[in-house]
C-alpha cells in the first residue's frame, strides 16, 4: 500500500480556503484544550474566560482594539512582500526600529516643537523612514546579491531588538526611571489623540485606514500588478518588462515602512516611553496572521482583531486561572502547521494505492 | 563484443497528454558505447530515467543480460549494475569526495571507514586516469571535476552499463577530451556505456553505435562507421507528416533589426554565441536553422534584451542598450520563448491577466499605473480569446490548467497585440500538435504580410521551410551560412548544420 499525493486539477474555491482556516483554527484549538487539561484546568472554562473579558466586556473590547494596532501594521507590513513570494519575516525589527525613531524624534530631535499637528506627522515619517531602512537593506541584499530574505530579515531583527535594548539600558535611560531601563515619557505633542482612559486612541484608526491603502496598492495600481506577476513567475516578469530587482527593494521597503508607523504608532498611542521587550514579537505573530488573512489587506483586520483578542485573552487567563500566556505562543505554532498542513489538503487529492 | 548486456523492448511512456516515448527498442552490447541522439524534448532523458528506475514505464519490458528485470527505483538499477550520471548532479556540495562516494555504500556500516574508500578511489582514478582530489569538497571544484567525481561513484560500485545524459553539456572542449579517453578506458575494462546527446561530431566521435529518437520514436540504429554528420542531422529533425503551408512571396522593406557582431556568454560560463551579424527586415521572415544548443535560447534572449551581451543591436535603426526589455517592448518587439511556461507565462494567474501582463510596458497601452482596474481587462481579454480561438472555460481559468497549444495562443495573442514591428520566435511550434502548429504559422504568416520582421529560431527544418524567406545556420554559436528554405536545400543545410561549410564543399 502506497500513499499518493495527486495534484489537483482546479484551483481551491474561496468556501473551501476559507473552511480550511477554520478548521486550521479549530485544530489549533482542540489542541490547545489538551495543553489547558494536562495543566489541570477546564480548557471550555479557559476558553470561556478567554473570549468573555476581551470581546464580552468594553475595557476588554478596547484592550483588544488596542492590541490589534500593532499586529494589523505588521501584519499589513509583511503581506506586500509575501505577494510578490519574498519571505519577509523582519516586519518585528521594522516594528521596533520606527518605535526607536519615534522615541529618538519625540525626545532627542524635535524638543522644541510644541504643535502636535508638526510632531505627529514628523515622527510618523521618522518611523517609517527607520522602517524602510530595515526593510531596504534585506531588499537590496536579495535583489543584487542574491541573499536569502529569510535569514538576512530575520537576523536584522536581532539587531533591532538588541539597538533598543542598549539605548534603553544605557544612554536614553530616563530620569525617573528608578534605574529600570525605560526612555522618558513622550512630550504631550508627541501623543496621539486618546479617547477615554482605556487605551483607545487615533493610532487604531490610522492601522485601519492603512489597511484600505495597502488594498488599493496590491490591487488598483500598477505596483500592486507587477508584484501579482512577479510573484506568480519572475521570469515572466522580466519577459514583461518588469524590473524586478527594483521591485523587490520597493516591496520590501513599503512592508517596512508600514511595520515601522506602526512601532511610532505604538509609542505615540500606546506606551509613550521606550522600553526592552515592548512588543511580544507582534512582528512574527504578524506572518501567521498574513497567512490566515490569505494576503487580503480586509480580512488581515479580521483576524488581527482576533489575535488581539486571543492576545488579551490569555493575559486574562494568566491572572485568573493561574494558566500561562505564553500558551498563546503554542496556538500560533499549532495553528501555523495546520494551516501549511490545509494548503497541501487544498491543492492535491491523497489517494491510498495498493499495489 | 557482440554479445547483447541491456535490451529495452517496446518502451512506452506518457504524461498526461504528451508521449514521451512510444514503443522504444533500444539494446546495448557489452564493451560498446551506444549514443541516443535526438533533439531536447525527443525522449532521451525519459527512456534513460525508466532505465534507471526513477519513471516507471507504461509498457514495455527491460532485459538485462538476457533475464527480464524489474527497476522500480535508483537502488534497484544500481543494484542491478547500472549507473546514471544525471544532467544535474547529485552530490553533496559541503561534503568531500571521499564522504561523497561514501554516501549510500551499503558495505560501510555505521561508522564508515574512509580511508579504505579514499585508497580505492586513488586506485581508480590511476587505472582510469581520473585526475581528482580525494580531499577537496565538492563545491570548490569545477563542473568537470564534479563530473569526475560522479564517474568515480560509478565505478566505485563497479557499473557495468553507465548512461551519461549530455556530459559534455558543461565541458570545455579540452575537458571533453579527457572525459572521453576515461570512456575508451572503462569500455576497455568491459563496461558499456549509454552516451545521451544532440551533439553530432562528438557521437560521432565516441560512440559504436547511435540510436536517433524523435517524437518519442527510434528513427533508427546506425554503425557510426558507416554514418556521417549529415545523415544523422536528417534523422534527427527530418519528419514524416509534413505540413504544407501557402507562403507568398515577401516583399521586403527597410531593415527591422540589425545586429553586429554579437557575443553571448551562456548559462554555464562558457560563450554561446560567438560574433553573430544578422539583418532582418521588415516583411520578411529570417529562419535560423541548427541543432539545439549551438547558440539558439541565448542568441534570442541577448535580441529581446533578457541577456547581457557585447557587440550592438539596431531596432528600427536605434540602438539598444544590452540587457533593457522595457527598452524593447517600446520599440514593439515581440518575443515567443522556446520554454513559454517558464519564461512567458505566469501559471497560476488567470488568463485575462496573462494576456495583458505587459500592461504598462507595452506602447499600445495607456493604463493610469496609480488607478487600475484589473477587471476592466476581462472584456478584452474576451475578444481575443474568441479571436484567438484559445480554448478556455473563461477568461479566469489559470493558465497553468490549459493545453500546450493553448498556452501558446496566449502568448501570440498577447504578443500580437502589441503590434509588434519585429517578432523574435524561438522553437515556436515545439510541443504543439499539427493544429495548433498550423494556428501558429498562419499567425506568423499573416504578421510578416503587415510587414513585421521575423526572427525565426527553429529546429525543425520543415518548419524554417514552411515559413521563412531565407534560412541561415546557426552552428557552435556563428552563423556558419545562409540557405535557400527550399526542399533541394536539404543536403546543404544539414552539412551546415553539422559544421561544414559552403566553401569546404568540392
Amino acid at each position: 500500500m502506497k500513499i499518493k499525493f495527486e495534484k489537483k486539477s482546479t484551483k481551491p474555491s474561496k468556501v473551501s480556503i476559507f473552511l480550511s482556516s477554520l478548521i486550521s483554527i479549530l485544530i489549533a484549538l482542540v489542541f490547545l484544550g489538551f495543553i489547558i487539561l494536562s495543566l489541570g484546568d477546564d480548557p471550555f472554562e479557559a476558553y470561556w474566560q478567554l473570549v468573555s473579558w476581551a470581546m464580552g466586556t468594553v475595557p476588554g473590547l478596547i484592550q483588544s482594539l488596542v492590541s490589534m494596532m500593532p499586529l494589523l501594521f505588521t501584519s499589513l507590513g509583511v503581506l506586500i512582500a509575501f505577494k510578490m513570494k519574498l519571505w519577509n519575516i523582519g516586519a518585528e525589527g521594522q516594528f521596533q526600529m520606527g518605535a526607536f525613531a519615534a522615541t529618538w524624534g519625540a525626545l532627542y530631535l524635535f524638543p522644541n516643537i510644541h504643535n502636535p499637528w508638526v510632531m505627529i506627522p514628523l515622527l510618523m515619517i521618522l518611523g517609517a523612514a527607520f522602517g524602510a531602512f530595515w526593510g531596504f537593506l534585506p531588499g537590496i541584499m536579495r535583489a543584487y546579491l542574491g541573499v536569502n530574505e529569510i535569514l538576512s530579515t530575520l537576523m536584522l531583527n536581532y539587531v533591532a531588538i538588541y539597538w533598543v535594548n542598549y539605548l534603553t539600558y544605557g544612554p536614553w535611560k530616563g530620569p525617573g526611571s528608578y534605574n529600570f531601563p525605560i526612555t522618558a515619557k513622550f512630550p504631550q505633542s508627541a501623543i496621539l489623540p486618546q479617547y477615554g482612559s482605556g487605551g483607545l486612541n487615533f493610532g487604531i484608526i490610522i492601522s485601519i485606514i492603512m489597511a484600505f491603502f495597502v488594498l488599493y496598492l496590491v490591487k488598483y495600481t500598477k505596483f500592486g500588478f507587477h508584484l501579482e506577476i512577479a510573484g506568480d513567475n519572475l521570469r515572466a516578469g522580466e519577459y514583461a518588462g518588469v524590473n524586478v530587482k527594483k521591485l523587490i527593494i520597493l516591496a520590501m521597503v513599503i512592508g517596512g515602512a508600514i511595520s515601522g508607523i506602526g512601532g511610532m504608532a505604538e509609542m505615540s498611542g500606546v506606551l509613550f516611553r521606550l522600553q526592552p521587550n515592548f512588543s511580544p514579537g507582534y512582528g512574527y505573530t504578524a506572518v501567521i496572521i498574513a497567512w490566515l488573512a490569505r494576503l487580503d489587506p480586509i480580512a488581515t483586520i479580521v483576524v488581527s482583531f482576533f489575535f488581539g483578542v486571543l492576545l488579551v485573552g490569555s493575559q486574562q487567563l494568566q491572572l485568573f486561572m493561574q494558566i500561562p500566556s505564553s500558551l498563546i505562543n503554542a496556538f500560533n505554532g499549532i495553528l501555523l502547521f495546520s494551516l501549511l498542513a490545509s494548503e497541501v489538503f487544498m491543492r492535491y487529492r491523497i489517494k491510498v494505492v495498493r499495489s | 563484443m557482440s554479445e547483447k548486456i541491456l535490451e529495452l523492448k517496446n518502451i512506452s511512456k506518457s504524461f498526461s497528454n504528451l508521449i514521451a516515448n512510444d514503443g522504444v527498442d533500444f539494446d546495448l552490447k557489452k564493451g560498446e558505447v551506444h549514443a541516443l541522439l535526438g533533439e531536447n524534448g525527443a525522449g532521451k532523458t525519459t527512456l534513460m530515467n525508466i532505465l534507471y528506475g526513477i519513471y516507471k514505464p507504461d509498457a514495455g519490458e527491460i532485459f538485462l543480460e538476457g533475464k527480464k528485470i524489474d527497476i522500480s527505483s535508483p537502488r534497484d538499477a544500481i543494484e542491478n549494475g547500472i549507473g546514471m550520471i544525471q544532467q544535474h548532479f547529485s552530490l553533496v556540495p559541503s561534503f568531500s569526495v571521499v564522504q561523497n562516494v561514501a554516501l549510500g555504500l551499503k558495505e560501510l556500516g555505521i561508522i564508515p571507514d574512509l580511508s579504505k574508500v579514499r585508497k580505492r578511489i586513488v586506485e581508480l582514478s590511476n587505472r582510469y586516469k581520473i585526475n581528482v582530489d580525494p580531499g577537496a569538497k565538492i563545491w570548490q571544484l569545477s563542473a568537470g571535476e564534479q563530473q569526475r567525481v560522479e564517474i568515480i561513484k560509478l565505478l566505485y560500485v563497479k557499473s557495468k552499463i553507465m548512461i551519461l545524459d549530455e556530459p559534455t553539456a558543461i565541458l570545455t572542449p579540452q575537458e571533453a577530451k579527457g572525459l572521453f579517453e576515461t570512456i575508451r578506458e572503462m569500455t576497455a575494462n568491459g563496461a558499456s556505456v549509454i552516451f545521451i546527446s544532440h551533439k553530432l561530431k562528438e557521437v560521432l566521435e565516441i560512440s559504436d553505435r547511435v540510436t536517433v529518437l524523435r517524437h518519442g520514436k527510434v528513427i533508427g540504429t546506425v554503425e557510426t562507421k558507416g554514418s556521417n554528420e549529415n545523415d544523422l542531422a536528417r534523422m534527427m529533425v527530418g519528419r514524416d507528416v509534413v505540413l504544407k503551408i501557402d507562403k507568398k512571396p515577401s516583399h521586403p522593406s527597410k531593415p527591422i533589426l540589425k545586429i553586429e557582431n554579437l557575443h553571448v556568454i551562456g548559462d554555464k560560463g562558457i560563450e554561446a554565441v560567438k560574433g553573430v551579424s544578422l539583418e532582418v527586415k521588415g516583411g520578411e521572415i529570417l529562419g535560423i536553422a541548427g541543432v539545439e544548443g549551438n547558440g539558439q535560447r541565448e542568441l534570442g534572449e541577448a535580441i529581446y534584451g533578457l541577456r547581457n551581451y557585447t557587440g550592438n543591436i539596431f531596432i528600427n535603426g536605434s540602438k539598444v542598450r544590452s540587457g533593457d526589455v522595457l527598452e524593447r517592448i517600446k520599440n514593439h518587439v515581440a518575443y515567443i520563448p522556446q520554454d513559454r511556461k517558464a519564461d512567458a507565462l505566469c501559471g497560476g494567474l488567470p488568463v485575462y491577466k496573462n494576456l495583458f501582463i505587459k500592461a504598462f510596458s507595452s506602447p499600445v497601452f495607456s493604463f493610469n499605473p496609480y488607478l487600475f482596474y484589473p477587471e476592466k481587462l476581462r472584456k478584452p481579454a474576451e475578444k481575443l480569446v474568441k479571436e484567438f480561438s484559445i480554448s478556455t472555460s473563461s477568461v479566469d481559468q489559470e493558465v497553468k490548467f490549459l493545453s500546450g497549444g493553448n498556452m501558446q495562443k496566449v502568448v501570440l495573442a498577447r504578443e500580437i497585440e502589441s503590434e509588434p514591428k519585429l517578432i523574435i520566435a524561438v522553437h515556436p511550434t515545439r510541443g504543439l500538435d499539427v493544429g495548433a502548429e498550423e494556428f501558429v504559422y498562419n499567425v506568423l504568416l499573416a504578421q510578416k504580410e503587415r510587414g513585421t520582421a521575423i526572427l525565426l529560431i527553429a529546429g525543425d527544418l520543415y518548419e524554417i521551410f514552411n515559413l521563412s524567406d531565407r534560412v541561415g545556420v546557426l552552428y557552435e554559436g556563428q552563423i556558419i551560412g545562409y540557405s535557400e528554405p527550399d526542399e533541394s536545400h536539404i543536403e546543404e543545410i544539414g552539412l551546415m548544420m553539422a559544421g561544414v561549410k559552403n566553401e569546404d564543399k568540392i
